[in-house]
């Protein structure tokens, strides 16, 4: 008979018989677990990014000095795709009426019919009063109006005004528009919206005039990929293609972080799930050893029973890979029925991309973590056959795992592709199971003097553990390891996520006053002091370009992509600070002192680091109102962008920088009751362009609930993988109590005694690993906290009794629970097995 | 006993051995379990080895059987050397030759007696597999019992499954490790009559360890051993 046939009757009678069942489930539930968790997340994600696009106003922007070809938007057309564009540029607006004040440089952008795509106008009837969503465009003839230019120009709704050689009426106050942060928020002037239609009235736009156009796409998820690939190949020089991942720095961080949750959850259920099939499959080859001697007794060859194990191993891995996908698959659109209301959210379909998560999670874990334990069986020596008592074969464990958990670490980084993740996970799990393993080495070791001793249930419970030497510390790193990860999953992981919310807290500052006078800024501090209670927390603000890099300037420097030339293309902000901001953190160099006076350096955001191609030692030259100055990059910074706090790419060391021109960038929360405030203070301070940024908050408020939630549903896979490492833990001693059960029985001990037994045996393994299991959870936690999700975070004081407890309870009852069975069958039918 | 391997061991001996010992390590140094055995046994016959325990009866089946391998000497099993072989090749010849009959039995709990039966059949590709295996059990009596699992039959009936597997690729030599060992006296006997019976039926060559020397009685032959020593 061919092996593979061999394989599939032998495969086929082990599944009846049971034997494979726990092997099985551990592998189905990794599959399950990581194809849910991976469509549910794809999902989410995608819903998520998404809701980005209402901050970008559609899903793809091309933004240009000059229009985009016709062509380019009958294709989008022809594809389903929706088009809108925009047209923004700088010009003087007169007020219509001499009784409002003078001409007002102002930013117009002129909208076509259907734009925004994503996300809506916020309008109101006076300056700052209630916001409504605005239905369409305005309509020909008519501009809605930002507050800043309303206070500056001193109009109100109804005025009319000039541009260029038409006249418009203001209908409504702009209180808040998608993609109002695009061109760089700062310095901008007030902003007048106007219909696309009317701007060849104005008869202010002629060729060279600069103007932005923008072309808005927003459509079905593939077409909009296949179409954005077109557009950068093809958009033609000086276009700019903007998607989702740039909608927004404060968005995107939020989003970051939201992934970085989900797959957290994922990640853990796969290392368990390893963990449970290396147990399961180890005892499977050792429930088999005997059958393998057999077999090779009567002419079975190594490469038979190697050329089977493997048949067995791809049936196993298809088996696995469609049941599990297929589960997942349910179990996603269950947690989606579910959790309609909660989530809110329009799903996007499923990607069957998330499917093939299943085939190679079940491939992974079954090669790395089953096929050592199979593989052994070939080496089993036929003379089992005449002595039992041969030892197994020794599966060399370094290496065999070594290897494992190679594949397990590189599947992982390709579906998480957060490298600091997956080690500090890792490395954290590691350290678990290299500490539980010394514990239960020195807990086997210390109750050696218990051996033999049978008399009081709980004597022979501790003794067992001596008695069981390895097995016993192996349940302990078992235990360990699956309470760690519940401790992780439960505690930590709400500590952490309360610690996200509470960084962006209900008080945090909603609006953002740029343009200030350094010379007025008393007199506003005065102000928001009286009326609100409040300072406001405020930076200086310098506008320049970057002219050169490391010496070379920019026209002749080679970009490592298109980000960075575009970054140098336009002018940046910056500021000059003596104390790194509490929402930045080093990841390169090193911070000036605050009291470091000297020549200026500057400290420069990782991102746009690497877009420019630049590090710690290179050097930027600054133009700000034409004097030059060149600085030295002596650090670079990730920034928490969603904690919505004034934040700088570019910072400069104080000194000879604050002789330079500047402005005062503030932020300020005003209750939303009070907004009215707003409007004194823009009369009182014209010149100043006040940013709502309630919209954006909400979006990355409503990010973090629902990364929130989505990790709540998540995690119970991982915790049903907990469960099966559990089994597996308790099943790998399993055959060795039924025996010993029954001899004792046998022998006249009373099962109740017995039973308590093994109950002190498994709360003792359970205390120990619970103990462990918090103390590493502890750990774990804060580092995932601090170094990952950058969060501060508190230890929490009861997590270690809440381990002891945990891992009593739980390891006892179902220690106790599952071996029940092997205690009250009776002995004549162990013993006749034998 | 075909045609093929009539003509391999043209000189009616089906297992022979030359100087044969094994020593193993232990915590005192090196010891020997198996001390300079030769040995020649003809085709049909049956052999019992006896001694007691520890005298190295098991250890020289396990090396007739080629399941181990010695330290020094030779052994021909049907005219093929089996210490010029590598595990494999011995487990090939092992497939086309011989049977085995365990004191524990070693059927596998997974699978009912009639599969039990079938397992070498289907190693070797036979055709037929479940009717010979069939046929194997109605010849040991348990026509019956077919679809039972090991657990859900008695010591006896288990050896006769064991018999019966070891019987149905028509081995050209048997061997039995203290094959009543685990079972009572009746069962024993039964046991016993059994094998001699398909010994005589195909002209199988029986080598068997046992302790019981009314077993070894029946035997055309007996060895004894003693300390790893053959003795005259």
């Amino acid at each position: 008979m061919s092996s593979w046939r061999f394989a599939v009757k032998s495969l086929l009678r082990d599944l009846r018989a049971g034997e494979l069942s726990v092997l099985l489930v551990a592998i189905i539930i990794a599959v399950t677990a990581m194809t849910a968790v991976g469509f549910f997340t794809d999902r989410v994600g995608r819903a998520i990014k998404l809701q980005a696009g209402a901050v970008l106003a559609g899903d793809v922007v091309v933004r240009a000095p000059a229009p985009l070809k016709p062509s380019f938007i009958d294709a989008a057309r022809a594809l389903g795709i929706d088009t809108a564009e925009s047209l923004s540029f700088l010009t003087m607006v007169l007020p219509a009426n001499t009784d409002n004040e003078g001409n007002t440089l102002s930013q117009i952008t002129a909208v076509s019919e259907g734009y925004p795509l994503r996300g809506e106008f916020l309008v109101a009837k006076v300056m700052f009063g209630e916001v409504e969503s605005a239905a369409g465009i305005p309509a020909s003839g008519t501009g809605w109006a930002a507050p800043g230019l309303l206070g500056r120009m001193n109009l109100k709704i109804g005025d009319r005004v000039r541009i260029g050689e038409a006249e418009l009426t203001i209908s409504h106050v702009l209180e808040y528009q998608p993609n109002q942060m695009s061109g760089g928020m700062a310095g901008m002037a007030p902003g007048l919206l106007v219909n696309l239609g009317d701007v060849p009235s104005f008869n202010v736009i002629r060729p060279g005039s600069r103007a932005t156009y923008r072309e808005f796409f927003a459509g079905p998820e593939a077409r909009i990929a296949a179409f954005r690939n077109t557009l950068e190949a093809e958009a033609g020089e000086g276009a700019r293609v903007v998607g989702l991942e740039e909608a927004g720095a404060q968005i995107n961080t939020a989003i970051d972080r939201a992934q970085r949750f989900l797959t957290l959850a994922s990640l853990v259920t796969v290392i368990l799930a390893a963990v449970a099939t290396a147990m399961a499959s180890r005892r499977y080859a050792l429930r088999h050893l005997d059958t393998i001697a057999l077999l090779k007794s009567v002419g079975a060859t190594q490469s038979f029973v190697l050329n089977s194990t493997l048949s067995q191993l791809l049936l196993v891995i298809i088996g696995t890979a469609t049941s599990g996908s297929l589960l997942g698959y349910f179990a996603q659109e269950v947690l989606v029925a579910l959790a309609p209301g909660v989530l809110n959210i329009a799903l996007p379909q499923t990607s069957w991309q998330a499917g093939s998560l299943g085939l190679l999670t079940a491939a992974t874990i079954t090669v790395g973590f089953a096929l050592p334990h199979l593989l052994m069986l070939k080496n089993t020596a036929p003379i089992r056959v005449l002595r039992r008592d041969m030892p197994p074969p020794q599966l060399s464990s370094g290496i065999t795992y070594g290897i494992a958990i190679g594949m397990l670490l590189a599947m992982v980084f390709m579906i998480v592709r957060d490298l600091k993740l997956v080690v500090y996970i890792f490395g954290g799990v590691a350290t678990v199971a290299v500490l539980s393993f010394i514990a239960g080495w020195i807990l086997v070791r210390s109750l050696t003097g218990f051996r033999g001793a049978a008399g009081v249930a709980w004597r022979y419970g501790l003794a067992n553990i001596s008695r069981r030497g390895t097995e016993s510390i192996v349940q302990i790193v078992a235990f360990a390891l699956s309470i760690n990860v519940l401790l992780l999953l439960t505690i930590v992981r709400s500590d952490i996520l309360e610690e996200w919310k509470a960084s962006l807290p209900e008080d945090a500052p909603n609006y953002f006053l740029v343009n200030i006078d350094p010379e007025q800024w008393p007199q506003m501090r005065t102000f928001f002091n009286d009326e609100l209670g409040a300072v406001p927390e405020y930076l200086p603000f310098i506008r320049g370009k970057i002219v050169r890099i490391s010496g070379t300037p920019i026209d002749d420097y080679k970009f490592p992509n298109e980000g960075g030339r575009f970054f140098t293309g336009q002018e940046t902000n910056f500021t000059w600070q003596a104390t790194l901001p509490d929402t930045n953190r080093i990841t390169a160099g090193q911070w000036w002192g605050e009291d470091y006076v000297g020549e200026p350096q500057a400290s420069l955001d990782e991102r746009i680091a690497e877009r420019l191609g630049v590090g710690v030692g290179d050097s930027l030259g600054l133009n700000v109102g034409g004097e030059e100055l060149e600085v030295p990059i002596t650090s670079l910074r990730a920034i928490e962008w969603d904690s919505m706090r004034p934040n700088f790419y570019l910072m400069l060391s104080p000194g000879e920088v604050q002789q330079l021109p500047q402005t005062i960038i503030a932020a300020v929360f005003v209750p939303p009751d009070r907004r009215l405030v707003l409007n004194q203070f823009v009369r009182a301070f014209p010149g100043v362009t006040v940013f709502d940024l309630e919209v954006i908050m909400g979006q990355v408020r409503m990010v973090i609930e629902r990364a929130s939630l989505s990790v709540q549903y998540v995690f119970l896979f991982t915790l049903l993988s907990g469960v099966i490492v559990l089994l597996a833990a308790v099943q790998a001693t399993r055959d060795e109590r039924r025996f010993e059960s029954a001899l004792l029985h046998t022998l006249g001990a009373r099962r109740s005694k017995i039973l308590q037994g093994i109950a002190v045996e498994f709360t003792a393994l359970g205390c120990l690993a619970g103990g462990l299991a918090a103390f590493g959870a502890m750990a774990i936690g804060w580092v995932l906290a601090e170094q990952v999700f950058q969060l501060d975070y508190t230890l929490n004081p009861y997590l270690w009794l809440i381990g002891l407890i945990l891992g009593s309870v739980v390891v006892g009852v179902t220690g106790t629970w599952a071996t029940r069975k092997a205690v009250t069958e009776p002995p004549v039918a162990v013993l006749r097995e034998a | 006993m075909n045609e093929r391997l009539e003509k391999i061991i043209s000189d009616g001996t089906v297992l022979r051995t030359q100087n044969l010992s094994k020593q193993v390590s232990s915590p005192e140094g090196q010891l020997t379990i198996l001390d300079d055995v030769t040995l020649q046994v003809t085709a049909g016959d049956s052999v019992a080895l006896v001694g007691p325990s520890g005298a190295g009866k098991t250890t020289l089946l396990a090396l007739l059987a080629g399941l181990d391998r010695p330290t020094t000497g030779r052994v021909w099993l049907c005219g093929e050397d089996l210490t010029a072989m590598d595990e494999d090749g011995r487990a090939e010849v092992r497939g086309r030759y011989v049977g085995f009959v365990f004191q524990s039995f070693h059927l596998v709990p997974s699978l009912t007696a009639l599969e039990n039966v079938m397992l070498p059949l289907e190693l070797t590709g036979a055709s037929g597999a479940t009717e010979q295996a069939r046929e194997a059990l109605v010849s040991v009596g348990l026509e019956r019992r077919t679809t039972h699992y090991p657990k859900q039959l008695s010591g006896g009936e288990k050896q006769r499954v064991a018999i019966a597997r070891a019987f149905v690729t028509e081995p050209a030599i048997l061997f039995a490790d203290e094959p009543t060992g685990n079972l009572d006296t009746a069962s024993g006997e039964r046991v016993a009559d059994l094998l001699f019976r398909l010994n005589k039926q195909s002209n199988t060559t029986l080598v068997l360890v046992t302790h019981d020397r009314d077993l070894a009685r029946r035997c055309d032959r007996v060895i004894e051993l003693d300390t790893g020593r053959m003795l005259p």
